[in-house]
């Protein structure tokens, strides 16, 4: 029983703001600690510290027995301490192999020049794949792989410089589910070769599940730290809230009505799709599951006009759809949330007050012009709505909130546009566990003032949560299709794998 | 530690209400008496993100430069450095609405020769198509800002159907209609222009040139559209991020497009007022001015990755480049001195934009 890392008292401040507050925590070798917390809760921090990217203000951090002061990543790196991010650090125009070595190159010596030892790095770049269960080349192009592959080929780079305590920042946010069992089982063998973890996750049943003890940050503070036994699911979310959420899926009031809003006919295309039909009606919730390729984002994209479709119809409102772009869709009252917040959905150096406006302007202008108090009015309006309420929150950069408050600038973005149909896709990634319960509230809101709304999402159990009936996708095909009470997580699963696929 | 004036130029909704307390100045000044060390390392950043810096720039230098050079402030060249900076404003403006679709139009100077030389060529009293006609003043006008807004609109086209980027769309439109121009011209100049047109050019209402009326004008209505108006904040949205503009619905080929067209026919309103100053048509005109256009609003803080920009830097940037041009020209520094100058400022202005683009990108 010796502690492979030890934190003591560690305090940081940003600007007189305290961040993290006498925190202390230990890694037993062979051991995963799960560390859990809201968004802001001093996760981040608290691991940057490990891993050599910020100092403490005060506390300090012991290695085997010996206290270090960690100056940077590099640092760390030569004490065994790896950081796998939550934006992955990978090179996407260099092959698995060149990625696997970029530090450090092994070399050798021709006419006394010192050249790349392409012969080592092959073949420790084949040992290095088969250890964490990878099938690829080594000459493939980080770019063509996908996320979960990339995780894998992040945590063999570590092992490569002997990485002896890994740290997981949220890992498996963009992985399907097959990717992150794969990633478990890799977790699992690297903890039987006595390699200690860190695991910072949202979901927390992987927590439960992964994890031999656990700790709880709040507000920068350990609120708890203990084995897996002393902690259930419940008892974590009141630990990191402080308050007790009694059910995360809010109950929702209202019926759906037989009238349809939107109306998928024969909608087909080459390779993506082939001839779905569904139609989602007012004051309802249909969820969409099905594996990351199984065509549900490219469907939601070719409802929107984002994409376009060789066959069949969209019909809305009752009305084929003639003209297929975003612009047209907005206009019949169409909403759709991506699954790429950053990238597809906020202007991430703009003002929320500027994000809340892009759709609905020009249903504010007369001849071409702002009519600014008036907008400037529904702006705050909807923003209280959705419980961005700080009104200094208005004014403030979207890239300095949080994820769950991005999100909600996100909605606010469509609800200020009165949508009647709404596609969410993944509306709660990377978002905590209070601003995911808020969301579903705000779901549940939309539906029962008539709303339609097609969800989207990688996480069974919300679905089973929040949907009224359920479609599975499996292929570009639509393979299954449940009522409420029919909901069986099983055959959700069985009918996205394929029949027998699951053991 | 985000300069409030970041957030400014981005097209952000003017909304006084939702303004934080902390960001008004009689908290801020209360703030500094505390702590007089941190004051003075507040004023200074304050004053180097400050959007007026650029004016005290000008102010130092024009206070620098009378010691050397006495005649810098006289009437008479104050007019020269007025009829300079005129037409680069209205070029840069062309280019700023372009920089903040995150774009550049590079053929804006070829704009400025195949504008002037069709004009010169319906107009000139020496065989023009329409000498003589009192049609020839009005139709050489319009045609003029017509080639402005064809090119601006094949440059659109170019770049929102096919997906080319600006720089590559831009220049080989310059190559090709600067070519244009000096072909269909012979590499002539055009002379016997209306009077009217010198009119335009350096005429003036008592001591307020035309030239300068049209400009003033100009930007005024740049300025409105900029930030008043539904297309103005659709700019900036694009230049932003234009997938997540496309999402929310804003038709960003058609505000790309028009971007350009704007270009183009400010281009060639700039084409007018120094085909009217110079009584010439030529098909090289303006040439020099390119880099001048570009200079212009990056000096003066538009952003080159879009998104960020106001009318009133444009104004700042094109007066300090003027500024520096008479006043080096004066002290009789050759034109490629001036050049390597100019060529160093906006190495650093560009710098100081990807200092900034860094700065927020780690928020």
């Amino acid at each position: 029983m010796s502690h492979i890392l030890q934190v003591e008292a560690v305090c940081k401040s940003f600007f007189n703001v305290r961040v993290l507050r006498d925190v202390s925590l230990s890694l037993e070798r062979g051991h995963i600690l799960g560390l859990v917390g809201e968004n802001g809760a001093g996760k981040s921090t608290l691991m940057n510290i490990l891993g050599g990217v910020l100092t403490p203000d005060s506390g300090s951090v012991l290695v085997e027995g010996r206290r270090l002061a960690l100056r940077n990543p590099q640092h760390a790196a030569e004490h065994g301490i790896a950081f796998i991010h939550q934006e992955l650090n990978l090179f996407g125009n260099l092959t698995v192999a060149e990625n696997l070595f970029v530090p450090r190159f092994p070399r050798r010596r021709v006419l006394g020049f010192p050249v790349l030892d392409n012969k080592t790095i092959q073949q420790r770049a084949r040992q290095l794949l088969e250890l964490v269960g990878l099938g690829i080349s080594t000459d493939t192009l980080v770019g063509d792989l996908s996320p979960g592959e990339r995780q894998l080929v992040e945590i063999a780079k570590a092992l490569n410089v002997d990485a002896r305590i890994l740290i997981l920042d949220e890992p498996t946010t963009s992985l399907t589910n097959r990717e992150a069992e794969r990633l478990f089982s890799l977790i699992e063998r690297l903890r039987a070769k006595d390699i200690s973890m860190i695991y910072i996750s949202h979901a927390l049943a992987d927590v439960l599940r992964l994890c031999d003890e656990i700790c709880v940050l709040r507000d920068g503070c350990m609120v708890a730290h203990g084995p897996k036994s002393e902690f259930s699911f419940a008892s974590m979310i009141s630990l990191m809230t402080g308050q007790n959420l009694e059910e995360l899926y809010p109950t929702r009031q209202s019926r759906a009505s037989n009238e349809p809003k939107l109306e998928v006919r024969h909608l087909s295309q080459r390779g993506v799709v082939k001839d779905l039909n569904f139609r989602l009606n007012k004051g309802e919730v249909l969820g969409l599951f099905g594996l990351m390729g199984a065509g549900r984002t490219e469907l939601a994209r070719m409802i929107f006009g984002l994409d376009s479709h060789a066959e069949g119809d969209v019909v809305i409102d009752g009305v084929v759809a003639q003209n297929n772009t975003p612009h047209d869709r907005v206009r019949q009252r169409v909403a759709f949330v991506t699954e790429d917040r950053r990238q597809e959905g906020l202007f991430m150096e703009a003002s929320v007050a500027s994000n809340v406006a892009a759709v609905a302007l020009p249903a504010y202008s007369r001849f071409g012009f702002v009519d600014q108090d008036h907008f400037a009015e529904a702006v705050t309006r909807v923003g209280r709505s959705v419980g961005l309420s700080a009104s200094a929150l208005l004014s403030r950069e979207v890239r300095s909130l949080s994820g769950g408050n991005q999100q909600k600038v996100v909605l606010s973005k469509w609800f200020l546009a009165k949508p009647k149909v709404l596609i969410l896709d993944e509306p709660t990634r990377g978002v905590d566990v209070v601003a995911k319960h808020e969301i579903y509230g705000l779901m549940n809101r939309f539906v029962s003032e008539g709303g339609a709304l097609l969800l989207i999402s990688s996480e069974i159990e919300e679905l089973l949560g929040m949907c009224d009936r359920i479609l599975v996708m499996r292929n570009g095909e639509i393979c299954d299709h449940l009522a409420r009470p029919e909901f069986n997580s099983e055959r959700i699963l069985r009918s996205a794998f394929g029949a027998g696929a699951l053991p | 530690m985000q300069p409030k004036s970041d957030i400014q130029g981005a097209g952000d909704l003017q909304v006084t209400t939702f303004a934080s307390p902390d960001s008004t100045k009689g908290e801020s000044t209360r703030d500094q008496v505390g702590d007089s060390r941190q004051s003075a390392g507040n004023r200074i950043s304050r004053l180097l993100f400050s959007e007026y810096l650029l004016l005290y720039l000008i102010a130092a230098y024009l206070v620098v430069m009378v010691g050397l050079i006495p005649g810098l402030l006289s009437a008479g060249n104050l007019r020269s450095v007025l009829s300079n900076l005129l037409p680069l404003l209205v070029v840069s403006i062309a280019q700023g609405f372009v920089l903040i679709t995150a774009g550049i139009d590079l053929s804006v100077t070829a704009v400025f020769a195949c504008s002037s030389v069709v004009g010169g060529l319906i107009m000139t009293a020496d065989g023009g198509w329409l000498s003589h006609s009192p049609w020839s003043v009005p139709v050489g006008l319009a045609a003029m800002l017509l080639v402005g807004a064809v090119i601006g609109f094949l440059n659109g086209l170019s770049i929102t159907l096919f997906k080319m980027p600006p720089f590559v769309v831009t220049l080989s439109t310059m190559t090709f209609f600067g070519g244009v121009a000096v072909w269909i011209t012979r590499s002539r100049n055009i002379y016997e222009l209306p009077r009217q047109i010198a009119t335009i050019g350096k005429g003036s209402i008592g001591f307020v040139p035309y030239a300068l009326l049209l400009t003033a004008m100009l930007a005024a209505i740049a300025h409105l559209v900029l930030s008043e108006t539904v297309i103005g904040r659709w700019l900036y949205s694009v230049g932003q991020n234009s997938k997540a503009a496309l999402i929310s619905g804003i038709p960003v080929n058609r505000t790309i497009i028009c971007a350009y067209v704007v270009s183009g026919v400010c281009a060639a309103v700039a084409a007018i007022l120094l085909t009217g100053r110079l009584e010439t048509a030529s098909p090289i005109i303006g040439q020099r001015l390119l880099l001048d256009t570009v200079a212009a609003p990056v000096i003066g803080g538009v952003s080159l990755f879009g998104g960020r920009g106001k009318i009133r830097w444009i104004v700042f940037g094109a007066l300090f480049v003027t500024f520096m041009d008479n006043g080096l020209n004066l002290l009789g520094l050759s034109y490629f001195v001036i050049m390597m100058a100019k060529g160093a400022l906006v190495l650093l202005a560009a710098l100081l934009d990807v200092r900034r683009a860094a700065s927020t990108a780690q928020a």
